[in-house]
């Protein structure tokens, strides 16, 4: 049984220039203990999700597609419904180096907050239950009397992981919970992020732009781009050997020192990703790819079978894969 | 020895002149740029309800208070040359009917426009000018000449504007121009806390460190990197200083210490509180020019909000 | 310790500016083209021997910094001179009109910011319904208007066509004692109060509601409704503990405005009051009455200042620990 199972997912934000279709269509499925790796450029849609599964976005927002999470739909709930399972059925682990915490209260304060909402604990077993969840993450009990300004990027990182642990949830979304973060840093909060994981069987949807880091820590891969997903499979098969043109460029963007392949330097990708009020048409990549074709601008292509669980929404993958049937689902 | 003049051999006429392309170098480029900035804003700005309302009725009354002489006969308001029966009410002769004199109350309020006006946009400009030179001077150049002067607009901010105001204008007497002066004294400390805060963000940031580096003059600095990108903030807040200004002078006004020999809104006010108005019922002595004051000072206002919101996209609608 | 030294900072900045403001007072009336005797034997016609007289008596005809000095002496022994037209002490006058002002003007405030907070909060919170639109449309109105004038509008409809309060005065004189007494005063502190308080809430609602918005925009509002908490709960214990901090500070600022807006509002309803008094003083070029006036409000604007200060300094945990 999934935990989580989307389906044909779009999300268009009202603005006053117009309508903006910042996620057009994306499937996810996510299972117990897995972890799916979500990677694109900034503006491809990846927080938009993050946002959409627990609804958090602005009235008027148009949602549609379904988002099965722990077998219920979260995206037709009730508001009282939707509230409850809020943090309780899937968290998110925002970036805690910015102001995702509430300045002028404690951060005791604010990890008990959603235990005592969702009614799990009175204040005082909330307390302890504070004090565990702190050094599980590797900060002592005491800190929770501190305020968040008194903390350190990786320190209110932990704190953000702590929260969203809280209520023991099926799903942990990270959204880009190691950006703001020095390298050094990064690597500690990776660390206790995939051992947290490990122990306590979450599911765990990871987004970020950083491909090298998913690798470590995502047992499958999902790439997106102006909204859609093109590519996803096993995470290190995609990143060792990617088939579609953008993942390669994304692969190559991050060098390993020592990887041979990387003798020469890294690579970038011309141009910038596209308005998504200005998608372009056919292949929305095809502007940038250096492997495109004249078919490339008039054919939208679906997800093709790549391989082994993999697929990719690319011509030239059609073309190489053709008959192969889909072994997974 | 003569030599025959000879016309000088015939040499292909040289080439037309290439019209040199006009290159007008740095300056034009800036302006080029501050005119489209500028298009863009009005393009934002005309979207704001508030903004653009507020824009409407300032410009009535503007122009309302420049064609004064020509709607209303300036003799109406002499006090020995009024033609009215002192204290009537409103009629078809006189609109909004007479003061204690029998000049035309609808002609004291289009003319006290161009009082109330004046004297919110002098005053304005004293406090931009004490205000924004403060600001830029201690902003930009820092240290002790900061802290001299940071202090000294601190003080100015602690003392209560109309506490000062009526020490000073009791004094020196109220006439227009120590009005204008008095006004401008205690307010100029807030646009320089406001200046001052801008000068000192842009200071840091790079390209006025490189132009310093560079070798440009503090002249330069001031004038083509400070300058330019304190203005925005201002701006909003200059808008904003005109309607306190204005209500300002009313306040003056009111307690006597409007100048006897002009007419704005707020010496009509008083002569009329004083007459006895309020007891003898001479509202439509009382009510006109009050709400002249509120419109003029709300259209302000409602300017200086839109332009806020305009100018710091925090605030703006998504 | 950071914040004991972010005190005392803050203390001797209150205690300089009361220092220049008093220097200040004194250059003032000694720097105008003319000394105070003068000012007083032009409104008052006096003879060359008593202008003599009376500057001699003043301390006038001695060198600046003596004078400085007596000055400073005497404020600290708090002799501020005698009213002009009363011959009564400075300090007995002030002193004799300080209660009426202090409640006119506290209750005012009182209801001012509760009020337009809450006005401020809820058009912020929904911004664009109705209420919004309509809340700051009508605390745009109020904070264009003229206190004064605003006064004199609602006396001529509720007192005097209506006649549904008394048209001023602080009671209606007479034996009236306890109870009734209490009853009498409200019932004419009811509409100057109303005046004031128009007056001033309009501008806390707006401030309160920009706050409001601002903080609405912040990254921990999200992570709250997230958490499953309640719209109203979102609100109540992370928008609005936010968003109060500036607007604390805002009120004790506007407390100077407040005291100013008193002297029109007390004057127009014959409230005995400072106001009505410094009204007075300024009719009849009391400068000494003046001068004391000025020093009272400065320092107690001074000393709300520093006690907002103080408070902020408490209340806002990263001033706390700084």
């Amino acid at each position: 049984m999934s935990v989580l199972e989307v389906k044909d997912l779009s999300v268009t934000y009202k603005t006053m220039a117009g309508d903006v279709p910042a996620v057009r269509g994306v499937d996810l499925r996510i299972d117990k203990g897995e972890v799916l790796g979500l990677a694109g450029e900034s503006g491809c849609g990846k927080s938009t999700i993050a946002g959409a599964l627990l609804r958090l976005h602005p009235s008027g927002t148009k949602i549609e597609g379904t988002a099965m999470l722990d077998g219920e739909d979260v995206l037709t709930m009730s508001p009282g419904r939707l509230r409850a399972v809020r943090w309780f059925g899937a968290s998110i682990v925002f970036q805690g180096a910015m102001h995702a915490m509430n300045p002028v209260k404690r951060i005791g304060e604010q990890l008990a907050e959603p235990i005592i909402v969702h009614k799990q604990a009175d204040e005082k077993q909330a307390k302890v239950r504070v004090g565990a969840l702190l050094e599980q993450v590797g900060l002592p009990a005491r800190r929770m009397e501190d305020y968040p300004h008194e903390l350190s990027g990786g320190q209110k990182q932990r704190v953000m992981i702590a929260m969203a642990l809280a209520c023991g949830p099926s799903l942990v979304i990270a959204d880009e919970p190691t950006t703001a973060l020095d390298v050094m840093v990064q690597a500690q909060v990776l660390k206790l992020l995939k051992e947290l994981q490990n122990d306590l069987g979450l599911a765990m949807l990871f987004i970020t732009h950083d491909l090298s880091v998913l690798v470590e820590v995502s047992d499958r891969l999902a790439i997106m781009y102006a909204g859609k997903i093109i590519e996803e499979g096993p995470a290190t098969s995609v990143f060792e050997d990617p088939q579609h043109p953008y993942t390669k460029a994304l692969a190559a963007a991050f060098p390993a020192i020592g990887d041979e392949r990387f003798r020469r330097a890294p690579s970038g990708l011309g141009g910038d990703p596209p308005d998504p009020m200005a998608i372009p048409s056919g292949c929305s990549f095809h502007p940038r790819c250096p492997s495109a074709f004249d078919d490339c601008s008039s054919v939208n292509p679906p997800l093709f079978v790549a391989g082994e669980g993999r697929r990719a929404a690319c011509l030239l993958v059609e073309g190489a894969h053709a008959g192969a049937k889909e072994t997974t689902a | 020895m003569t030599m025959t003049p000879t016309a000088p051999p015939q040499q292909p006429p040289p080439p037309e002149p290439i019209p040199p392309i006009k290159i007008k170098g740095q300056r034009s480029i800036a302006w080029t740029r501050r005119k489209l900035a500028l298009k863009r804003f009005w393009a934002v700005y005309r979207r704001n309800a508030m903004g653009m309302a507020g824009l409407i009725i300032l410009v009535i009354i503007v122009v309302l208070a420049l064609i004064a002489p020509l709607i209303v006969d300036p003799t109406d308001l002499d006090p020995a040359l009024a033609q009215g029966i002192p204290f009537s009410p409103p009629s078809t002769e006189h609109f909004l009917g007479t003061d204690n004199f029998g000049r035309d109350v609808f002609a004291m309020v289009i003319f006290g426009a161009r009082i109330s006006l004046l004297v919110g946009l002098a005053a304005t400009l004293v406090t931009m000018v004490i205000g924004a030179g403060v600001g830029i001077y201690g902003g930009y150049y820092g240290g002790r000449i900061d802290s001299v002067l940071n202090a000294f607009t601190n003080w100015f901010l602690v003392i209560p504007w109309i506490a000062l105001a009526i020490v000073l204008t009791s004094l020196l007497g109220p006439s227009l121009f120590n009005i204008i002066m008095v006004i401008g004294i205690t307010s100029w400390a807030g646009t320089a806390r406001l200046v001052r805060a801008q000068a000192l963000s842009v200071r840091e940031r790079p390209y006025v460190e490189r132009s310093n580096a560079l070798g440009a003059s503090n002249w330069h600095m001031i004038t083509r990197h400070i300058l330019p990108n304190v203005f925005p903030v201002i701006f909003a807040n200059t808008v904003l200083t005109v309607a306190l200004s204005i209500l300002s002078e009313t306040t003056l006004a009111l307690l006597g210490l409007g100048d006897p020999n002009s007419i704005s809104w707020g010496t009509i006010i008083n002569e009329s509180f004083e007459a006895g108005a309020l007891s003898a019922g001479y509202w439509w002595w009382l009510i006109p020019p009050g709400i002249a004051i509120v419109l003029v000072t709300l259209s302000f206002t409602m300017c200086g909000f839109a332009l806020d919101e305009v100018m710091n996209p925090r605030l703006r609608k998504r | 310790m950071g914040s004991r030294r972010y005190l005392l900072r803050k203390i001797v900045q209150a205690i300089g500016t009361l220092v220049f403001v008093l220097t200040f007072n004194f250059f003032l009336f000694r720097v105008m083209p003319s000394d105070p005797v003068q000012l007083l034997a032009r409104s008052q016609r006096l003879s060359r021997a008593d202008v003599a007289e009376l500057q001699s008596n003043l301390g006038l005809d001695k060198p600046m910094i003596e004078q400085y000095v007596v000055y400073m002496g005497n404020t600290v022994t708090g002799e501020f001179g005698v009213g002009l037209q009363s011959a009564v002490p400075v300090t007995e006058l002030i002193g004799s009109r300080l209660w009426p002002t202090i409640l006119l003007v506290g209750t005012a405030t009182f209801f001012s910011t509760a009020f337009g907070i809450l006005i401020g909060i809820k058009g912020g919170w929904r911004r664009g319904s109705t209420f919004d639109t309509s809340s700051l449309m009508g605390s745009l109105v109020l904070y264009s208007m003229p206190e004064g004038w605003l006064g004199m509008i609602l006396l001529i409809v509720f007192a005097g066509t209506l006649g549904w309060f008394p048209a001023g005065g602080y009671s209606s004189g007479g034996d009236l004692t306890g109870f009734a007494h209490i009853t009498d005063v409200l019932n004419h502190l009811f509409l100057p109060m109303l005046t004031l308080t128009l007056g001033y809430i309009g501008e806390y609602a707006i401030f309160m509601r920009s706050s409001l918005l601002e903080v609405k925009e912040e990254d921990f509002i999200l992570t709250a409704r997230a958490k499953g908490l309640r719209d109203k709960s979102v609100r109540r214990y992370h928008a609005v503990p936010n968003a109060l901090l500036p607007t604390f500070t805002l009120v004790f600022y506007s407390l100077g405005f407040v005291l100013g807006g008193s002297i029109i509002v007390e004057t127009v309803y014959s409230w005995p009051g400072l106001g009505q008094l410094t009204y007075q003083a300024i009719q009849e070029l009391d400068y000494p009455l003046i001068q004391g006036i000025f020093l009272l409000f400065s320092s107690a604007v001074i000393f709300f200042n520093l006690l907002a200060d103080l408070l902020y300094g408490h209340i806002d945990p990263r001033i706390r620990e700084a």
